[in-house]
C-alpha cells in the first residue's frame, strides 16, 4: 500500500480558499464559477490508472412508454472527472444508472446503446453482470452503510458480497477508509456499527467501501446533496485524490462543486420530452464560454 | 475541563411548562368524579339498575360534561378535543377489560391446580378426577415443546422463503401467492388437522403420532411467518439492496449478506409470532396426534399430548378435580404465550449494539 499524503496537495488547499471567498459571496456570479473552473490544473497523467476509462454511445432510456434519455454519448476518459449537472428530471440518474446496468431494476425500465468499459459492451449478451458492477463502483445520493455490519465489516462488503479473497483484510481495510478521508475518524472504532457515524462519515464510509474491490470507475449520484459543506469539502478532497487512479462521473445540482472538482462537464435538460444532453465540453468552457445559450442561463442560474 | 462561560453564568433549572398544572388535572379528575355521580343519581332514580348501566352512563355523561367543561373554558374546538379524548381513554378500558377478565379468571383458578409433582408426572396413571395432587401435565409440556419444535423447523424456512419470493424476486407468481398465504392464514385449525389426516394419516402412516401433528401445526404458521416476515423485509430500505448489487454482489448475496441480517430482529418476532400461533391449537392435535396420557418422546410413533389438549380433556370430564387441573394447565399454556411475546417485543425492539 502506498503510504497515504496527509497533507492535501496545493492545488486543493487553493481551491479551498476558493471555496470559501465563493460561499461568502450570495448568489453564483458567473464569472467566479469560471474562474473556479480555471483554477483546476491539467493533471498529469498517472502510470497507476485502472481501466481505459468507459464510453456511453447513443444511449436511450424509457421507462414503460416515457422516454426519459435521448442519445447521448460521452467518451469518458481515464483519469477524468466528468460532472453531469441539470435542472430535476432531465435524466441525470438515468443515465448515470445505465452506466452500470442499475437501470434494469426498476420493473418498467428500457434502454437502447452500447456502454463499452474497456472496449466491450457490458450490456451484450453472456456478460457477468456481478464482474461489471465490481469494476463501475457506485455511491448513491443518501448514505447507505449496512446497518447490521461494523464500519470494518462494511469496507469489506463487496469482497464478501462477491466471494472474493484478500490476503491482508486489515491492510485493505486501512487503505480504503485512508483514501475515502475517514482513517483519522474511525481508526480507534473500526468495531462499531456504521449507523454511529455522522451522516458525512457514512457517506465516505460508503466511498471507502466501493473502493475495497478497486473499481475502474466510479459513479458518484449526488454524493454530497445530504451533507453539510465541511462533509462536502472532504469528499471533494477524496474524489480529486481518487481520479488519479479511476474515472469518476458525477452528478451533481451544485455549480461550484462541478466547477471545483470536475475536468469535463456535460450538460442535460429537457423540454419536457426526453432528456438530452445540450453541451458537452472542459469545465472551463462551459463555465466560461459555453457555446449554447440555455447552457449559459443554467449555469448563471437564470433558470432551473 | 475549562469552560468558555464565565463561572457567574446562571444554569435555570429544568422546567416542564407544557405539563398540565395540579388544577388542571384536578378540574379532569373532577369531570370524572361528575360523571359518576351523575350516573348514580340516573340509576337511583330511573327503572335502569346495576352495574352494567352505571358504567355505560358513567361513559356517556363524561363524554358530555368534559365536552361542556371545554365549550365554556375556551370554546368549541377544545370542547371537540375534550370529548374524543375522553372518547379514546374509554375504548382503552373496555379493550382491556376482557384481557384483564381472561388473566384474572385464568390465575385465579389456575394457582389452586400448581403443584410440584405438575412438571414431574403425567397422567398415564391417574385419571382427571383424582385428587389434584396427583399426576401432572410433565407429558402435555414434552409434547407441546416436540410438536411445536418440528413445526418450527419446518415453517419457519419455508415462511421465510416465501417472504423473499414475495419481497425480493417479486415473480410472476407472486400475487397469487401472496393471496394464498393471506386465505390461508384464515383457515380454521380443524380443516388443516383434517388435510393431514385425510391425507397422510390414513392413506399412509395408519398410525396417531406427533409428527403427523406438527406437520398440521406448520400448516397453520406458515401464513403468519410469512406474512409477518413479508411485512419486515418490505421496511428493509431498497437503498441497501441497490449497494449491496452495486457492489458487485448477486441477488442472492445480496439478500443473504444485507437484507436478512437487517431484518434480523423483525424476523425473530415473525418466528415468534408463529409459535404463539399454533401453541394453544386443540383440534388438530386431537385428529391426527392421538393426545396420549403418558409421557412420548417419539414424534414417530404413538399418541402425544399436548397443553391444549390437556386442559381440553380436563375440563371434559368436569368434576372439581379436573376443573381446577384445566385451569392449572390454562395457567402454563397462557404464562408459555406472554413469554414469547414479551420476549418478541424485547428482541425486535433491541438496539443494534454500539
Amino acid at each position: 500500500m502506498s503510504s497515504p499524503d496527509l497533507s492535501a496537495p496545493k492545488q486543493m488547499q487553493e481551491r479551498h480558499t476558493e471555496m470559501t471567498s465563493n460561499q461568502e459571496t450570495s448568489g453564483t456570479s458567473p464569472s467566479s464559477l469560471a474562474s473556479v473552473a480555471a483554477a483546476r490544473t491539467t493533471k498529469a497523467p498517472s502510470a497507476k490508472r485502472l481501466g481505459t476509462g468507459l464510453e456511453a454511445k447513443g444511449i436511450h432510456a424509457w421507462f414503460g412508454t416515457n422516454h426519459v434519455l435521448s442519445d447521448i454519448s460521452i467518451d469518458f476518459a481515464s483519469g477524468s472527472v466528468t460532472a453531469l449537472i441539470g435542472p430535476s428530471g432531465c435524466g441525470k440518474s438515468t443515465f448515470i444508472r445505465t452506466l452500470n446496468r442499475m437501470h434494469e431494476f426498476i420493473p418498467t425500465a428500457a434502454m437502447a446503446g452500447e456502454v463499452l468499459l474497456d472496449g466491450k459492451d457490458i450490456y451484450a449478451p453472456g456478460t457477468d453482470v456481478t464482474k461489471i458492477r465490481l469494476k463501475i463502483g457506485m455511491v448513491f445520493q443518501k448514505p447507505n452503510p449496512f446497518p447490521s455490519m461494523t464500519i470494518g465489516e462494511n469496507v469489506m462488503s463487496g469482497l464478501r458480497l462477491s466471494q472474493l479473497k484478500t490476503s491482508n483484510k486489515d491492510d485493505l481495510i486501512e487503505e480504503c477508509l485512508h483514501r475515502a478521508g475517514l482513517w483519522n475518524e474511525v481508526k480507534d472504532r473500526l468495531d462499531e456499527h456504521g449507523g454511529a457515524l455522522s451522516g458525512g462519515q457514512q457517506q465516505r464510509l460508503c466511498i471507502a467501501r466501493s473502493l475495497a474491490v478497486s473499481p475502474h470507475v466510479l459513479l458518484m449520484d449526488e454524493p454530497c446533496s445530504a451533507l453539510d459543506p465541511g462533509s462536502t469539502l472532504k469528499i471533494e478532497d477524496t474524489i480529486a485524490e481518487l481520479s488519479e487512479t479511476m474515472t469518476i462521473i458525477i452528478v451533481t445540482h451544485n455549480m461550484q462543486q462541478a466547477a471545483r472538482v470536475s475536468d469535463y462537464t456535460a450538460f442535460f435538460l429537457s423540454d419536457g420530452g426526453p432528456g438530452e444532453m445540450v453541451e458537452y465540453g472542459k469545465t472551463s468552457d462551459i463555465f466560461s464560454n459555453p457555446r449554447d445559450k440555455r447552457t449559459e442561463n443554467y449555469v448563471t442560474g437564470r433558470f432551473g | 475541563m475549562m469552560s468558555i462561560n464565565t463561572p457567574e453564568k446562571k444554569i435555570p433549572t429544568p422546567q416542564k411548562p407544557w405539563k398540565p398544572s395540579v388544577a388542571e388535572r384536578s378540574q379532569s379528575i373532577a369531570v370524572g368524579v361528575l360523571a359518576a355521580l351523575a350516573s348514580i343519581a340516573v340509576v337511583a332514580l330511573t327503572p335502569m339498575k346495576g352495574l352494567l348501566p352505571f358504567l355505560i352512563l358513567s361513559g356517556i355523561f363524561a363524554i358530555i360534561i368534559g365536552y361542556l367543561k371545554g365549550l365554556i373554558g375556551r370554546g368549541s374546538t377544545t370542547a371537540k378535543n375534550n370529548s374524543v379524548g375522553v372518547l379514546l381513554g374509554l375504548g382503552m378500558t373496555i379493550a382491556l377489560i376482557p384481557i384483564a377478565s381472561i388473566l384474572h379468571t385464568t390465575i385465579s383458578r389456575g394457582y389452586k391446580g400448581l403443584h410440584w409433582g405438575l412438571w414431574l408426572n403425567d397422567m398415564s396413571l391417574n385419571t382427571s378426577t383424582d385428587p389434584i395432587a396427583e399426576g401432572g401435565l410433565y407429558h402435555a409440556l414434552v409434547g407441546t415443546l416436540i410438536m411445536v419444535s418440528i413445526a418450527l423447523v419446518i415453517a419457519l424456512p419455508l415462511g421465510i422463503l416465501t417472504a423473499i419470493y414475495l419481497t425480493e424476486i417479486k415473480g410472476r407468481f407472486a400475487r397469487p401467492v401472496r393471496f394464498l398465504v393471506q386465505a390461508m392464514s384464515g383457515v380454521p385449525s380443524i380443516v388443516a388437522g383434517l388435510f393431514i389426516m385425510s391425507a397422510i394419516v390414513y392413506p399412509i402412516t395408519k398410525t396417531f403420532s406427533g409428527l403427523m401433528g406438527a406437520l398440521a401445526l406448520s400448516i397453520l404458521m406458515i401464513p403468519t411467518i410469512a406474512r409477518t416476515a413479508e411485512e419486515v423485509l418490505l421496511l428493509i430500505p431498497n437503498d441497501l439492496r441497490e449497494a449491496g448489487v452495486a457492489l458487485g454482489g448477486t441477488q442472492w448475496r445480496t439478500v443473504a449478506m444485507v437484507v436478512l441480517p437487517a431484518a434480523r430482529s423483525g424476523l425473530v418476532t415473525a418466528m415468534i409470532l408463529g409459535i404463539a400461533r399454533v401453541v394453544g391449537e386443540t383440534a388438530p392435535i386431537l385428529l391426527v396426534s392421538g393426545g396420549g396420557d403418558a409421557v412420548n418422546y417419539n414424534p414417530f410413533t404413538g399418541p402425544m399430548g399436548s397443553l391444549p389438549f390437556y386442559v381440553w380433556k380436563s375440563f371434559f370430564f368436569g368434576t372439581e378435580e379436573a376443573t381446577t387441573r384445566g385451569w392449572a394447565g390454562l395457567l402454563v399454556l397462557l404464562s408459555f404465550v406472554i413469554i414469547l411475546f414479551f420476549l418478541a417485543r424485547t428482541l425486535s425492539t433491541k438496539k443494534v449494539k454500539r
